[in-house]
């Protein structure tokens, strides 16, 4: 279930990088389709949170670590809203790249996170 | 338009006449960057401070001050004016500086090093963007000092 949706996000998020990167190439400002785009990745990010806290709740506990786990569950579920928001108050190209950013920083924290739950094999 | 402004977007960024700000344009995606890295840096070290301290305390307390360093720029990026321009320019240097520096020393002498920091090996473990960020910082910083 939670390695589904870390693939999930994780794609999800890329497929938002190449969009807003797009739209950087257009110089472009993140426009309102942009922003139902970061809703979708962003809802994926908040249910990967809420599915792992209670699987951790259950008791499963993660190969390298509960802490490190969830910093980088907060880390991801923060990621989109954030620079969502400051793409927002920068209606340039460079708030799409913005997001571009975060859209990437946020499929590598993915990677990171499979990694550290011991995806595959539970 | 996009073909005309895709090279020259660099240079019509910094508006001139306008207060210094920094944490606009090209400027918000530096803000970005360097704020990930302070949560990245400042989160990994804390945590390695408090859990790990006594496995490689010196890589430990250089990701610590890598943390501060990437801090202040970013809030001297996000303040403006040309004090914070001066100081966050001081501070890519010194950026620059220790990724090459702790680059080079992880290389060199590998065993002074039992664990990572952000900077070993030029920052690979972080797609590179450690050396590539203080350059682009330093370029931008520069830029927006005749603006």
């Amino acid at each position: 279930m939670i390695d589904a949706l870390t693939i999930a996000v994780a794609v999800t998020a890329l497929a938002l990088a190449a969009w807003c990167g797009f739209a950087t190439y257009r110089d472009e400002p993140t426009k309102d389709w942009h922003f139902i785009g970061m809703a979708v990745v962003s809802l994926l990010g908040v249910v990967q949170l809420i599915v792992a806290v209670v699987q951790l709740a259950r008791g499963r506990s993660p190969d390298q670590g509960t802490a490190i786990f969830v910093a980088y569950l907060i880390g991801a579920a923060a990621c989109i809203p954030a620079t969502g928001f400051m793409s927002l108050s920068e209606r340039t190209r460079w708030g799409s790249a913005t997001v571009t950013a975060g859209a990437v920083v946020l499929a590598v924290l993915e990677v990171r996170l499979f990694d550290i739950w011991g995806g595959g094999s539970a | 338009m996009p073909e005309t402004s895709a090279t020259s977007a660099a240079d019509t960024a910094a508006p001139a006449g306008q207060r210094r700000s920094l944490g606009t344009g090209p400027g918000r995606l530096l803000v970005t960057l360097y704020g990930v890295f302070t949560v990245a840096a400042a989160s990994r070290s804390l945590y390695q401070l408090i859990a790990q301290f006594d496995l490689a305390p010196m890589p430990y307390i250089l990701s610590a001050v890598s943390a501060v360093v990437y801090g202040f720029i970013t809030f001297s990026l996000v303040r403006g004016g040309e004090g914070a321009r001066r100081a966050a320019f001081a501070c890519c240097a010194l950026e620059l500086l220790g990724v090459l520096g702790i680059g080079t020393w992880t290389l060199v002498e590998p065993s002074a090093f039992p664990d990572a920091t952000v900077w070993s090996d030029y920052g690979m473990g972080y797609l590179f963007i450690p050396v590539i960020l203080p350059v682009t910082g330093l370029v931008w910083l520069r830029r927006s000092r005749t603006a």
